[in-house]
């Protein structure tokens, strides 16, 4: 065997795993799930191939109210993250130093030793009407009653948030750290203020570990499930808790293949806005942070 | 310590023509610890409007913690800093009269060549006619004109160094600090930049301060050099002074090259101090510096490589002429360092020790080989010595 002949059978070897993954669980099950989801069921065992479903999804009300507010409210969970996250790292990258810069991103990291249920649990102890932050407020004679602090948008908003901020972070923080200190501080030097600087030098320069962050943190809190459900109870309305139900509660899964796509689709659409908007391309993103 | 310094000459010089409002910076006893370490101790000079002043020093001597204090990013501890006679310690670094050059530049790269330049006067709500105005002007001057719109690492060293200047000039400082911009330049751009940067310094007129640890930067630049060594400065003055007359033994062993030799006084009478090495060989040199050379007293004694005059020893010749005012020396060439114009014989003295000596450059010494018999000789005035350093 020639070398060239070993060195492509290496190549091949080292993407088959590559290859076998992103073809058995990314696009054989989306070619069967948009299959699924431009069948319509006529009568029972007959179908037939066309758009019905989606139709039907865009004609009720309650559909299209539910994805525009999951689009929404992830996008607010974006910018929360964002803005909670953007000072984090800079700390983290720019003004910590030795152990003191490790044990902080450790500390960011901690969260994600438990299962997601076991941190979402941890806020409904903290949040429900007979918590943690309800009992504290009766006991110090600030409220009268039991404050229910579950079940709202809020909740889900402070659950997404809790979840994402690692996903922020650390894009964040290696764009951060290569910031050479002396550009912040030529900044300073011709006369810039510290706004001046941030929007000027820091933001720019970080722009690639932003909009990566934000896309992770907007397609993860958009596909969140449990968060969103337990957090925000039956007045939730994310718009999994419908993939959910039509795959699962209905067994409706032509439907719930539509519903699926249409969420795809929807991301996708954010996704490729945000970046014409920020005039960041998906390489320069991903390849820097 | 022994040396006894006299300010009161050096500064005498200035005081004659210049009132205090002439000076562009003046710093007053600044002191910079961090922790136990002192790296800035009791530093005072005065830098005239105008002028070219460079610090000189080893790395690690306190001169960048120096330009840092002048350019508001440290505090010093104690002591004043002056611009054109108004105290600027309370100002903070956006709104003093100073800009930096970094050293590697730190131009914006996610701005155009036209925008790092525009940066300054955006922060001082310039008009955008104004602004576009003096951007065209400044690339105009740095003989860049079409460069506006490139980005910056479009730019060649030399080029993005203008523009890092412009960037700066813009503005009009007071002073200008340079904090070693040309350390990243290959050799041959660096030698080009260092003319161009005086050059540009003499038309703009402003004050410049250059921070760097290269000699021949400071030397061929300035018309004021600082050596700055431990957190002091161990001597101020004109690079000619520093060549010829340093003041102390580290300004003689750090600027140019020097032969030196531990020894001990001998003797001493008006004009010449008579001197022992400590390898047993007498020589006569003159006091370096302002110190005072008692009988006994440890010194260091330099000269220069240049300073020597390098004879073949031919059998029609003598082997030496011994003299009253010069000291000489018999001795073997070791090897050849030929380097063009700054060529060196190491040779070995019949003593025993090792010295280098400058060729001269009229080709008479270019056959000059390893083994062959040569006589040195030096005068007494280019026989420095100074107190024993401790180090």
């Amino acid at each position: 065997m020639s070398q060239k002949d070993a060195r492509r059978l290496t190549f091949l070897l080292l993407l088959s795993p590559f290859l076998l993954w992103i073809l058995l669980l990314v696009v054989i099950p989306h070619i069967d799930m948009f299959m699924l989801s431009v069948r319509e069921k006529i009568e029972p065992r007959v179908y037939e191939t066309g758009l019905g479903n989606y139709i039907e999804v865009f004609s009720e009300p309650v559909y299209v109210h539910t994805l525009f507010r999951t689009a929404v409210m992830s996008v607010a969970a974006t910018a929360l993250t964002l803005l909670l996250a953007f000072p984090v790292s800079y700390y983290i990258a720019k003004l910590a130093r030795g152990r003191l810069k490790s044990a902080l991103f450790l500390m960011c990291l901690l969260p994600f030793w438990v299962s997601e249920l076991v941190r979402v649990f941890g806020w409904m102890i903290l949040l429900r009407e007979t918590g943690v932050i309800s009992s504290f407020l009766q006991w110090a004679g600030l409220v009268s009653g039991p404050v229910e602090f579950l079940y709202n948008d809020a909740a889900v908003m402070v659950g997404l948030v809790y979840t994402s901020m690692l996903f922020m972070v650390v894009p964040l923080v290696s764009t951060l750290d290569s910031l050479d200190e002396s550009l912040v501080e030529a900044g300073y030097d011709l006369g810039g203020g510290g706004f001046a600087v941030l929007r000027e030098i820091v933001i720019p320069h970080a722009m690639p570990g932003i909009v990566a962050g934000c896309i992770i943190v907007f397609m993860l809190s958009l596909g969140n499930y449990l968060t969103p459900i337990l957090l925000g109870g039956k007045s939730s309305l994310w718009f999994t808790g419908h993939i959910y139900s039509q795959f699962i509660t209905r067994f409706n899964w032509e439907f719930g293949a539509a519903f699926g796509f249409i969420l795809l689709a929807t991301s996708s659409l954010l996704v490729w806005l945000a970046l014409r908007l920020s005039g960041q391309t998906l390489a320069s993103t991903i390849a820097k942070s | 310590m022994l040396m006894v310094r006299q300010p009161s000459r050096r500064l005498s010089k200035g005081w004659e023509y210049t009132t205090r409002m002439d000076y562009d910076l003046e710093c007053q006893s600044i002191v910079k610890t961090f922790g136990v370490f002192r790296a800035v101790d009791q530093v005072s000079f005065q830098i005239e409007r105008g002028s070219f002043f460079s610090i000189l020093g080893p790395s690690g001597c306190g001169k960048t913690t120096l330009m840092r204090m002048i350019a508001g990013f440290y505090e010093p501890d104690s002591g004043d800093i002056h611009i054109k006679g108004r105290s600027v310690l309370s100002t903070p670094p956006n709104r003093r009269p100073v800009n930096m050059v970094f050293q590697h530049l730190a131009l914006f790269p996610m701005m155009t060549v036209a925008e790092n330049i525009a940066y300054g006067l955006r922060r001082r709500r310039a008009s955008r006619s104004e602004i576009e105005t003096r951007v065209a002007d400044a690339l105009h001057r740095i003989g860049l004109p079409d460069s506006g719109e490139k980005r910056i690492d479009q730019l060649s060293g030399g080029q993005k160094q203008r523009i890092a200047i412009a960037r700066c000039m813009v503005l009009d400082p007071d002073v200008l600090l340079l904090d070693e911009p040309l350390g990243a330049l290959d050799l041959k751009l660096r030698e080009h930049m260092k003319v161009e940067l005086k050059q540009l310094q003499h038309q703009l007129g402003t004050t410049f301060v250059y921070i760097t640890h290269d000699q021949s930067e400071a030397l061929v630049m300035s018309d004021r050099v600082a050596v700055m060594n431990d957190g002091k400065f161990e001597q101020v003055g004109t690079p000619q002074d520093l060549y010829f007359q340093p003041d102390t033994a580290f300004v003689a062993g750090f600027v140019g090259d020097s032969n030196k030799w531990r020894g001990r006084v001998l003797n001493r009478d008006a004009t010449s101090l008579k001197l022992e090495a400590d390898s047993g060989e007498t020589l006569v040199g003159v006091p370096g510096g302002s110190a005072a050379a008692d009988r006994g007293m440890a010194v260091d004694i330099f000269v220069r490589p240049e300073s020597i005059s390098l004879r073949r020893v031919t059998s029609s010749e003598p082997t030496s002429t011994p003299g009253d005012t010069v000291n000489h020396r018999a001795a073997v060439v070791e090897s050849v360092l030929f380097n063009g114009a700054q060529s060196r014989a190491l040779v070995k003295t019949r003593q025993g020790e090792d010295m280098a000596v400058a060729l001269p450059q009229t080709g008479e010494y270019a056959d000059l080989r390893e083994g062959e018999e040569v006589t040195l000789a030096w005068s007494i005035e280019h026989c420095r010595c100074y107190p024993a350093s401790s180090g």
